[in-house]
């Protein structure tokens, strides 16, 4: 079964967000700790990849005919299993394995553990670069496959994403689409403070790029943004900076102290799970 | 009036800035260049791919033949190794050119973690290597075997002269997987077609045999070594000389069985290369390993510093590996 761009409404994009959030936090439970928060800020940007952006066989990862998703923060593994497993490409029960020995879900994402990962990240800075090799590589075979890269804030922080940048818009590579997750979180404290880039979305457009500045929470616009992506008519890269909340979806991690890596503790997990599906049922009904 | 000797004439460095060819010596022009354009008459699936240093690294014969095959990347190395990295996931086998001190110093994280850690079929092939260039440390590469030595599923070239370089471009396009390769470009000296020898990818092959001494040597050492073992028998010296173009994975078998032969031969490795990390040291730790142990083990390479700036003869002569220092030491040697 092939799915494709789909005309899915708000309301069911949003089931799915809620879903991943749902996954990426029962793994978390499973470890203890993961990139909880970054799952939780970006899932409804994945919700839109997975269910309206991208063609792709969930029975076959490896499909010629598939749009090809990147994932350049490895560290973001949870958040993408957790889409994976919603787009039935790793089936729901394996998520108990996370980040466990021999488990095909390892803590940082790799191309040759997961089906479903086209590249292992986590080293910072390398997708944009791979998906223009990628682009190239399509244009050559002449095939209308998309590559989507997502990335992070703070991987502007590294030099050889500017040259992939220049190179995108040299090559004018209309078939990449990258997604730049705007959490104003990294390792050290907030992007901002880290190594500020000032606006994003500028500093792409002056290298060549289409670039769209959306709340990355809002399925709305992201959905808008990502069909604006797909159907442009221009020769430029895409960007869509998605500014999003880390830990979106459950108040109280929304609100803890903002660090890379959000602290939950052993009892929390449950509670987590039941204020997201209350949230969620609220905002459902 | 008192009688001066002559001086030295004083080599520039402009003359011979990246030649390697001794004068009077029969060369090849862009052996590398001219294989590789051959070869992607019928892989089709070939692309050239380089950071602004296509016509420096003879890509730009490939460029000439196949201009729809070539990607100029840009001065943008982290960028060559990612692009090349996303074009072999698209089933094309890239060709990746630059100098080796950029693609080992610069770009190691993008080559180890996008291309070799994924398995991928991209072949970097790296102009300039060790002493090759009289432009000093910001252009000589004389750490790359080292750097590249750790990194895991990485294949290492150092190929000698033009005969070598046109037959391991084939065998390295058929080996699966990451290549990096060492190039000699320009006018490239061809000397092993004398000798019945025939590039195996993986292989060290015995050019000449000889009872006093054998030379492990790789890349264009092996030029010299040979010249040398031709100059040593007026002393009466005779010598062996071992070529091992393929460094990873290392032919220990050959290596060994020469050694063990005849075990009362000094062995010599001779490398263009620091002594830090390269073949010299994997010969030695292949011996130890193995309880193979020669009457002597020496090393002829680049000293463990910053190298001068100059005229390539100069500084071959300066730090021991032109001809008459292979000889004048390894004589010493023998005492």
């Amino acid at each position: 079964m092939t799915v494709s761009a789909t005309n899915m409404p708000v309301a069911e994009l949003s089931r799915r967000a809620y879903n991943i959030r749902r996954h990426a936090l029962k793994m978390g439970q499973v470890q203890g700790q993961g990139y909880v928060g970054q799952a939780l800020g970006v899932a409804d940007v994945l919700a839109v990849s997975y269910f309206r952006a991208l063609t792709y066989r969930p029975g076959e990862p490896e499909w010629e005919g598939r749009d090809r998703f990147l994932l350049s923060i490895g560290h973001y593994a949870i958040a993408l299993y957790a889409a994976l497993i919603e787009a039935g490409v790793i089936p729901l029960e394996e998520l108990e394995t996370y980040g466990s020995d021999d488990s095909r879900l390892p803590m940082s994402g790799m191309a040759s553990y997961t089906p479903g990962m086209e590249i292992s990240g986590g080293s910072l800075g390398q997708g944009l670069g791979i998906a223009v090799g990628m682009g190239l590589g399509l244009k050559r075979k002449g095939t209308g496959q998309f590559v989507y890269n997502l990335m992070s804030d703070g991987e502007l922080g590294e030099g050889s994403t500017w040259e992939a940048a220049a190179s995108a818009a040299h090559w004018k590579l209309d078939n990449l689409i990258t997604i730049v997750d705007f959490n104003n979180q990294q390792a050290d404290g907030p992007s901002t403070q880290v190594l500020g880039m000032g606006d994003i979305a500028a500093k792409f457009a002056a290298f060549g790029w289409h670039a769209q500045f959306v709340d990355g929470n809002d399925m709305e616009a992201l959905v808008e943004a990502f069909d604006k992506a797909r159907e442009l008519d221009d020769p430029r890269p895409r960007v869509i900076v998605a500014d999003t909340l880390m830990g979106r979806g459950v108040p109280f991690l929304e609100e803890r102290e903002k660090t890379h890596f959000i602290r939950v503790d052993e009892d929390e997990w449950d509670k987590a799970i039941e204020v997201l599906d209350a949230g969620y049922a609220a905002a459902a009904a | 009036m008192s009688v001066e000797a002559p001086a030295k004439p004083r080599l520039k460095t402009s003359a011979m800035i990246a030649s390697i060819a001794a004068e009077g010596q029969r060369t090849v022009a862009a052996p590398f260049g001219h294989a590789l354009s051959k070869l992607a008459e019928t892989k089709q699936n070939i692309v050239g791919m380089s950071a602004d240093l296509a016509k420096y690294t003879d890509l730009h014969i490939f460029q000439q033949n196949h201009p729809d095959r070539f990607y100029q990347m840009g001065m943008a190395e982290q960028l060559l190794m990612m692009s090349g990295a996303g074009m072999a996931r698209e089933g094309f086998q890239p060709w990746l050119t630059t100098y080796a001190v950029f693609a080992a110093r610069r770009a190691y994280d993008f080559l180890c973690l996008a291309i070799a850690e994924e398995g991928l079929d991209v072949k970097v092939c790296c102009a300039l290597p060790g002493l090759t260039t009289g432009y000093g440390p910001s252009h000589q590469a004389t750490e790359d075997l080292a750097i590249f030595r750790g990194m895991p599923d990485l294949t290492i070239v150092d190929p000698c002269d033009a005969i070598d370089i046109e037959q391991a471009v084939p065998q390295i396009s058929d080996h699966k997987g990451a290549v990096y390769m060492r190039l000699l470009r320009g006018k490239v000296p061809a000397v092993l077609d004398e000798y019945d020898y025939k590039f195996e990818l993986g292989k060290a092959k015995m050019l000449r045999d000889g009872a006093d001494v054998l030379f492990i040597s790789s890349g264009l050492m092996t030029m010299r070594t040979l010249e040398a073992a031709d100059r040593l028998r007026a002393d009466k010296v005779e010598a062996a000389v071992l070529h091992c173009p393929t460094i990873k994975p290392l032919d220990e078998k050959t290596i060994i069985k020469a050694v063990a032969a005849k075990p009362g031969r000094l062995v010599v490795v001779a490398e263009n290369h620091s002594v830090i990390g390269g073949l010299g040291e994997a010969v030695a730790a292949c011996l130890l390993g193995s309880g193979t142990v020669p009457s002597g083990f020496r090393q002829i390479g680049l000293p463990d510093k910053f190298l001068d700036a100059g005229a390539l003869p100069t500084l071959h002569d300066r730090y021991g590996i032109s001809t008459d220092q292979v000889v004048a030491r390894t004589l010493s040697w023998l005492g």
